[in-house]
């Protein structure tokens, strides 16, 4: 179980997706204006890479390697990816309505989103258990929705202050993913 | 300027995969880290772009509308699987620093978008063009931002274990900072608004 705990933590918060492994960095860049779509963006992320793992390991571990054929997972787990995308929104379109119009249109950018396929490859090469990359699946998405949130949180107070002409925008964006990612680096000695 | 030469150009300034669009960002600041990993990675997706637009450019017309995205996933995780099986081969050290970020090359936006922006709808001379245009385009980013990772952050320059020149002083003292993660996020914005600052890109 302490196991488990550590996986998650280290998934979340000192490995992070986006400030130490730069997945996933086209949403945390793109959908980070507006708190409320970050909050929709993480939870769709979160869903997904928790899906994705809980498919593509049994996939890997059960079908490529008893059958020899190891170097096929990046086409197969990304078909994987892109059909789960398509299932999981038709599953909440049908479902519940609310939650779609929330998480709609972030569905279908989350096919090409390189932390889902990125969390699949982890696992793998970590060599974890199931449990053990269901619980990196879970922190890998925690930490993705915590740092696009609190960026989004910057961003939305950033509008208000006066950045210099040339900063506006994408540049100052870029400075407080590195700001961010060196307060970020204090929890490194948090798991071993 | 003929049509040929302009499809080439777009993608090295006017169309910038990095610093003006913002596109796959996640391997240009992950391996960023030393020049040797930049020009691996800039090869690897030179390889996967050209193929990929000339073979969805060659078969655009008897791709069904409908499956057209998925069919170029396809095509590109399997140039994608070439290229790492390849480096794996005859590179054992570069694809060992490369790691993920290689067949990770298949959800680049880069490669997704010019298959259905421009090989999707063009014939197969431009899209050759187009190809190599972008990747100059992307191997240029990646280029400079390890360029100066590695410079400041190590004090010397090093290709291929071949040391070109050290910075004295600062071999001593290496700005360290900008090897670790966030050092690629600090240069990449330097960079952006430096470029603004002398109007080679625009402000918002």
């Amino acid at each position: 179980m302490s196991e488990l705990v550590a996986i998650f933590f280290s998934m979340a918060l000192v490995n992070n997706m986006v400030l130490v492994k730069f997945l996933g960095l086209c949403p945390f860049f793109g959908v980070s204006k507006k708190l409320s779509s970050a909050v929709s963006m993480g939870v769709a992320v979160m869903l997904v890479m928790l899906v994705a793992s809980a498919v593509t390991w049994p996939l890997f571990h059960l079908l490529l390697v008893p059958s020899g054929v190891e170097f096929m997972r990046t086409v197969i787990f990304i078909l994987v990816i892109a059909s789960l995308v398509q299932i999981i929104e038709m599953a909440i379109k049908r479902t519940n309505l609310t939650l779609y119009n929330a998480l709609g249109i972030y569905l279908p950018l989350i096919t090409t989103n390189c932390a889902v396929l990125g969390i699949t490859f982890i696992n793998i090469d970590s060599e974890y258990t199931f449990i053990q990359s269901l619980a990196a699946a879970l922190g890998a998405g925690v930490g993705f929705s915590l740092v696009l949130i609190i960026m989004s949180g910057i961003r939305e107070r950033l509008d208000l202050a006066d950045t210099p002409k040339v900063f506006r925008g994408a540049p100052i964006a870029f400075i407080i993913a590195g700001l961010l990612g060196l307060a970020f680096l204090a929890f490194g000695g948090m798991v071993g | 300027m003929s049509s040929l030469a302009k499809n080439f150009t777009n993608g090295i300034v006017r169309s910038n995969p990095t610093f003006i669009l913002l596109l796959g960002l996640c391997p240009t600041l992950a391996v960023s880290t030393s020049l040797d990993n930049a020009i691996g990675m800039t090869g690897a997706v030179l390889f996967v772009l050209l193929a990929a637009n000339v073979i969805v450019s060659l078969i655009r017309r008897w791709i069904p509308n409908r499956v057209r995205i998925p069919t170029f996933i396809v095509i590109i995780a399997t140039l994608v699987t070439i290229v790492d099986l390849g480096l794996q081969g005859f590179a054992w050290s570069l694809s060992q620093s490369l790691g993920m970020y290689i067949p990770l090359i298949v959800v680049n936006c880069i490669i997704l978008g010019r298959a259905e922006a421009f090989a999707n709808r063009n014939n197969v001379r431009n899209s050759v063009a187009d190809a190599i245009g972008m990747s100059i385009g992307f191997g240029v980013a990646i280029l400079l931002i390890s360029l100066v990772r590695q410079l400041l952050g190590t004090g010397t320059l090093d290709v291929f274990n071949v040391r070109l020149f050290s910075v004295p002083g600062l071999i001593d003292n290496p700005a360290s900072i900008l090897l670790l993660p966030m050092g690629a996020f600090f240069v990449i914005g330097l960079l952006l608004a430096l470029f603004r600052w002398v109007g080679v890109s625009e402000c918002e």
